[in-house]
């Protein structure tokens, strides 16, 4: 009985957020409203039993990822109205339709098909967080080590990519070098 | 009323059908980012429940792969979007098409 008034709440209250943040003209109350919409999501994971992967939804999503997301839109001009595409609105709704349709199929085909036999079964007596341990230091240790390679690689390109120029610090120079640079970038931005 | 499989497997697919209309309809690309996000959380709840469901743990460990690799896409992602925004001060996407295709 609980769990139908949580899982209907939540999911009541995650895809109120998501459309918020599909449909908002408003780059800020976009981001705000995904923060809450994954915030709800963990709530799933709660309900579902997998304590560990509903902590890392917190963590990794409203902490680094929105995070990493707020500060990237610092760079952004996000003040102003955000345009949109104009289109056939039928067209875009269909198609999305059919292709989570589509999804789903490709999800249940396996199930409805055959028995689908349990390969990694839950562990008697352990929690959820042992469990998660157990099965991915095993037979996930591979595929966990190229995540764990993928993530520094990944935060390589974003300091090579977003670091240029902060050698420069425009607090301790004077106005007539800050001048110049400005300039130079015009010349590189016209050219 | 017992909550299934299926429920689980309908909200995901209304979760994704949202974020797909987002991914259609967005010009700015940092919006288009967060619609990816919709997109990838939405499939992580079916994973989630289907591990549940069945008493297997190689859904939630799915999960966790994809939450790594949404982690990367967006760090790469903005990065790139740093240095788009740099040179020429915006981020809608029809600006994007000096290859012509």
């Amino acid at each position: 009985m609980f769990e139908a008034i949580a899982f209907y709440l939540f999911a009541f209250l995650t895809i109120v957020m998501f459309y918020i943040t599909v449909t908002t003209s408003q780059a800020l109350y976009a981001l705000t409203a995904l923060a809450a919409g994954m915030i709800f999501i963990s709530a799933f994971f709660f309900i579902l039993g997998a304590d560990f992967l509903g902590a890392v939804q917190i963590i990794v999503y409203t902490g680094a990822v929105m995070a990493i997301y707020a500060f990237g839109m610092m760079f952004f001009d996000t003040t102003r109205d955000v345009k949109e595409k104009k289109g056939n609105k039928l067209i875009v709704v269909g198609l999305s339709t059919v292709a989570a349709i589509l999804v789903v199929l490709i999800f249940s085909a396996p199930m409805i098909s055959t028995n689908m036999i349990a390969f990694y079964p839950s562990i008697e007596g352990a929690g959820n967080t042992q469990e998660v341990g157990m099965v991915l230091f095993t037979k996930y240790l591979i595929p966990f080590e190229v995540a764990a390679v993928m993530l520094l690689v990944a935060m390589v390109a974003g300091i090579v990519l977003a670091g240029k120029k902060m050698d420069l610090s425009i607090t301790l120079m004077s106005g007539a070098e800050i001048e110049d640079i400005k300039k130079d970038q015009d010349k590189k931005v016209l050219s | 009323m017992e909550i299934g499989l299926n429920h689980y497997l309908v909200l995901s697919t209304i979760l994704f059908t949202i974020g797909l209309a987002g991914v259609m309809r967005r010009k700015n690309l940092l919006l288009l980012f967060f619609s990816t996000e919709i997109l990838l959380n939405s499939v992580n709840i079916a994973f989630a429940a289907i591990s549940h469901y069945y008493g297997d743990l190689t859904g939630q460990m799915f999960a966790f792969f994809v939450i790594a690799i949404a982690a990367s896409e967006v760090a790469v992602g903005l990065g790139l979007l740093i240095v788009w925004f740099k040179r020429h001060g915006n981020i809608d996407l029809e600006t994007m098409s000096s290859m012509r295709g």
